[in-house]
């Protein structure tokens, strides 16, 4: 029925075009013929780490503005060029990177790269603008403070990394996001915008050494010689015993819970062992063995699954449910016990296949738009994957064996040491 | 969309519609039945959810623990969906392992269990699923709304159902209606992907053709009355912030005055998928404060439906004042003909949008059977030239026509504090 498919579909060092220009700005372009149409991600090192607790949202808040107005033009001008051709471009930030993302038809691409350009190097956080934005924040915090999935979250971070810069929401608190002033900002932008450290990925329509001359253009030319270097994480103090909150919500007819504890880096060795064991915990077909006994066996819940977050730093292993609030201790014990059988027994050998053969078979699908491969392309080189990742990809899977998985389950989760969130009424 | 389609009728009635996509080595399947939350009567209230639902709960051939496995052993990715109008179930495939999707599906538009067990179960989870939506305002502003602007028409209730008719509906009421309803010549198959038309139409046959027609299903349609004046609620709820939903009785998709509401609802609310910072309703409302959020949606429906604006007002500023800036936007699209260019740039938009769709093959599938539900696929393919020839005086009549306040509910949501 399916014929031959000979087109060479993963990314890697064959096709995967990388350039670093003089101010140390890395580029990455992958042509893709097929579509009409451009992706574009990247990031660069202006993250929360750098804000003070009193000042937290300060770059989301940052980031948020860059695009509401710039020494060419308005807020109203920014958008209008960019709406009227269909595209789309926007900010966004989180602990260690400020990010940003686009797309348009390729004959816009050229529109995309200077507004880019313009809003990293020359916003000037235009006083109504930020106040205007401002309300929409705390709007923002003020359903966040009615969310019981968001609450039980904000906490279960807070639990687990207490003192780290992990425990902070990267939106901020009210107060905080009120006594961010516009001289925050600036002075933000100023010390930690800059190339270095910013990597741009584009996939679509275009030959990658256009691309880059079209980069070197609007960004080349800039220069930040104070622009600050990244802070280094501390280290985080791992939790002594199991550690239980309840956020009371009333009027709310679901409870969210949060139990986990903390992961691998993504670089870690293991983390590839964490990967498939996890799948198997809470996401293989519906939702892994925790999908199994808390809602196709029990009914209990909607939603209920575990995922593993891994980045620079610290990740989470977390399983996360909305329950009847009646339900709630019972949705408990039969997480905790999954946990438990899952660090004393790991998985079964056709558990372990099954999973192997799911991320294999998978691959294909996560590369199939162009938004896709600029996120697969970000990922290997944000962590040092390397470019022929996705090449190796089947045999780093297949490699991963039940006693790596058991190994490392024990290593991270201890069922006498988690953290365990709720919220609801 | 360049690419042609082939479709066919099977012997027992069912419609098939194959799209040959040669750039990735992935097949997307989605199978429809043309049934949904509109085809519910009062005290069934969310059957055709639930129905799906247990569409995952097993055959003899692929028990519930099995199905789920199957699909993700070999990297697929599948669900399913249901609508006021429609059922639809999907599976994106690395391509040569299709042929199990295509097997699953067969076998569950005639085999499935229903287990009395499975039917408890699933009476929970969906319960579940029910409240974690209650916890939003805007779902239940939503909710209140529709029921508000359809008395009479089934589009009256949530897809999901009552509750009262969750805690009620049984196990043979759910039987009836998946075998009253999933019958071959009640389906369309539509498959697009890295295929062969030729083998793949074969293959659909063998396993679909020997699935006998059942009885046409009755569609349940009652016309809703004009709505002679302006219905207007408040509720309440805990929180901190103000939410407003406006609906409007707005045509079915293949009314001719369809594209120029499309077009009307661009210059409002900006272009579906893109960011909204420059639409009129931006600008009047969050620009000057009286709004932090605006948005707008219809459904492509069967019969007449609703056209949504939902509001949340800013802090500082009372919803009914964000409702008379809403209103004076309004009587500028019907006092003054739009500008040309403005109609340039929502074409321009739309063509975008379509091109970022069609890089996804799962995006392709749906797009086809989709429109099968309420039109052709020709629907899909005129779309935009169609929409290129709409002229400033057809959005200021149809602006005139379906922009009254008669026509129009509205719901306010009032927030009572953090305690509830």
């Amino acid at each position: 029925m399916t014929k031959p498919f000979t087109k060479p579909s993963l990314p890697g060092p064959g096709d995967i075009y990388q350039a670093v220009l003089s101010n140390g700005l890395c580029v990455l372009v992958r042509s893709n013929f097929n579509s009409p149409s451009i992706s574009m991600g990247g990031y660069l090192p202006a993250g929360a780490i750098f804000e003070s607790d009193k000042k937290l949202g300060l770059a989301d808040f940052v980031a948020s503005s860059l695009m509401r107005g710039t020494q060419m033009r308005s807020f109203d001008s920014i958008y209008n060029e960019l709406e009227s051709a269909g595209a789309s471009l926007g900010f966004d930030s989180g602990v260690h990177n400020t990010s940003f993302g686009g797309r348009s038809l390729v004959e816009d691409l050229p529109l995309l790269l200077k507004l880019l350009s313009e809003s990293l190097q020359t916003p000037t956080f235009p006083k109504g603008e930020i106040e205007r934005l401002r309300a929409q924040l705390l709007t923002g915090l003020a359903i966040r403070a009615q969310d019981t999935a968001e609450l039980a979250d904000m906490a279960f971070d807070q639990m687990l990394f207490d003192g780290h810069p992990y425990a902070r929401p990267s939106d901020g608190f009210p107060q905080t996001i009120q006594s961010i002033t516009r001289k925050d900002m600036q002075e933000f932008h100023r010390l930690h915008f800059g190339p270095r450290g910013m990597v741009i990925a584009i996939v679509g329509a275009v030959h990658p050494r256009k691309i880059v001359e079209e980069v070197e253009r609007v960004l080349g030319g800039w220069q930040v010689p104070g622009q600050q270097e990244a802070y280094a994480l501390p280290p985080h103090r791992p939790i002594k015993k199991t550690i239980k909150r309840h956020h009371t919500l009333a009027g709310k007819s679901q409870s969210d819970l949060v139990i986990g504890m903390v992961g691998p880096r993504r670089k870690d060795p293991e983390y590839m062992s964490a990967s498939i064991g996890n799948s198997v915990l809470g996401q293989f077909g519906m939702m892994g063995r925790i999908g199994d006994v808390v809602r196709e066996k029990s009914g209990l819940a909607y939603y209920a699954y575990s995922s593993l977050n891994s980045g620079t730093g610290p990740g989470t292993w977390e399983v996360n449910a909305g329950v009847n609030p009646a339900n709630l201790k019972k949705a408990i014990d039969l997480i905790e016990r999954e946990l438990r059988r899952f660090v004393k027994h790991g998985v079964t050998k056709q558990e372990l296949a099954d999973s192997q053969a799911n991320y294999i078979g998978r691959l294909p699908l996560s590369l199939e738009s162009n938004s896709g491969v600029v996120s697969a392309i970000l990922n290997i080189y944000r962590y040092d994957l390397g470019l022929d990742y996705y090449l190796k990809y089947a045999d780093l899977v297949r490699a991963v064996k039940r006693a790596d998985v058991l190994e490392t389950a024990r290593k991270y989760i201890d069922p006498q040491r988690l953290v365990i969130s709720t919220a609801g009424p | 969309m360049a690419n042609p389609i082939t479709q066919a009728t099977l012997k027992n009635g069912m419609q098939v519609m194959l799209k040959e996509i040669h750039t990735a080595p992935i097949i997307s399947s989605w199978l429809w039945y043309r049934v949904g939350s509109r085809d519910e009567s009062t005290g069934k209230t969310g059957l055709s959810h639930w129905t799906e639902h247990m569409q995952f709960k097993g055959t003899k051939k692929f028990p519930a623990n099995m199905l789920d496995k199957a699909i993700s052993r070999e990297g697929g990715r599948w669900n399913a969906s249901t609508s006021h109008d429609s059922t639809r179930y999907y599976e994106t495939m690395p391509a040569d392992k299709i042929d199990l999707a295509l097997r699953l599906e067969a076998d569950r538009m005639r085999n499935s269990i229903f287990n009395e067990k499975e039917v408890a179960s699933e009476r929970s989870v969906i319960i579940s699923e029910r409240e974690g939506s209650e916890n939003e305002p805007i779902f239940r502003l939503g909710e209140a709304v529709q029921q508000y602007a359809f008395r009479v028409h089934s589009y009256h209730h949530e897809i999901i159902g009552d509750m009262a008719d969750l805690r009620t509906i049984t196990r043979d009421d759910l039987y009836t209606h998946y075998r009253r309803y999933y019958v071959p010549n009640n389906a369309v198959l539509a498959i697009a992907g890295d295929f062969e038309t030729g083998s793949m139409l074969k293959r659909v046959k063998e396993l679909f053709e020997r699935i006998p027609k059942g009885a046409a299903p009755p569609r349940l349609a009652r016309p809703e009355p004009e709505q002679k004046g302006e219905l207007r609620f408040s509720l309440e709820g805990p929180g901190e912030t103000c939410f407003v939903q406006l609906a409007y009785h707005f045509p079915n998709a293949t009314d001719p005055d369809y594209l120029p509401l499309q077009v009307l609802d661009s210059l409002l609310n900006g272009a579906s998928g893109l960011s909204n910072k420059t639409s009129r309703l931006y600008r009047a409302l969050i620009d000057k404060g009286y709004a932090v959020d605006a948005s707008g949606w219809s459904d492509a429906s069967i019969d007449p439906g609703l056209y949504r604006i939902t509001i949340t007002t800013h802090p500082k500023r009372k919803p009914e004042e964000a409702i008379a800036v809403l209103d004076a936007e309004i009587k500028k699209l019907q006092d003054e003909l739009v500008n040309n260019d403005e109609i340039k740039r929502a074409v321009k938009q739309a063509r975008a949008v379509f091109a970022y769709g069609s890089e996804d093959i799962t995006h392709q599938a749906f797009w086809m059977g989709y429109t099968a539900m309420f039109s052709t696929y020709d629907w899909f393919t005129t779309y935009l030239n169609k929409l290129a020839r709409v002229t400033p005086q057809d959005v200021q009549r149809v602006a005139r026509k379906y922009f009254q306040p008669k026509n129009r509910v509205i719901g306010i949501y009032i927030p009572k504090g953090k305690g509830g």
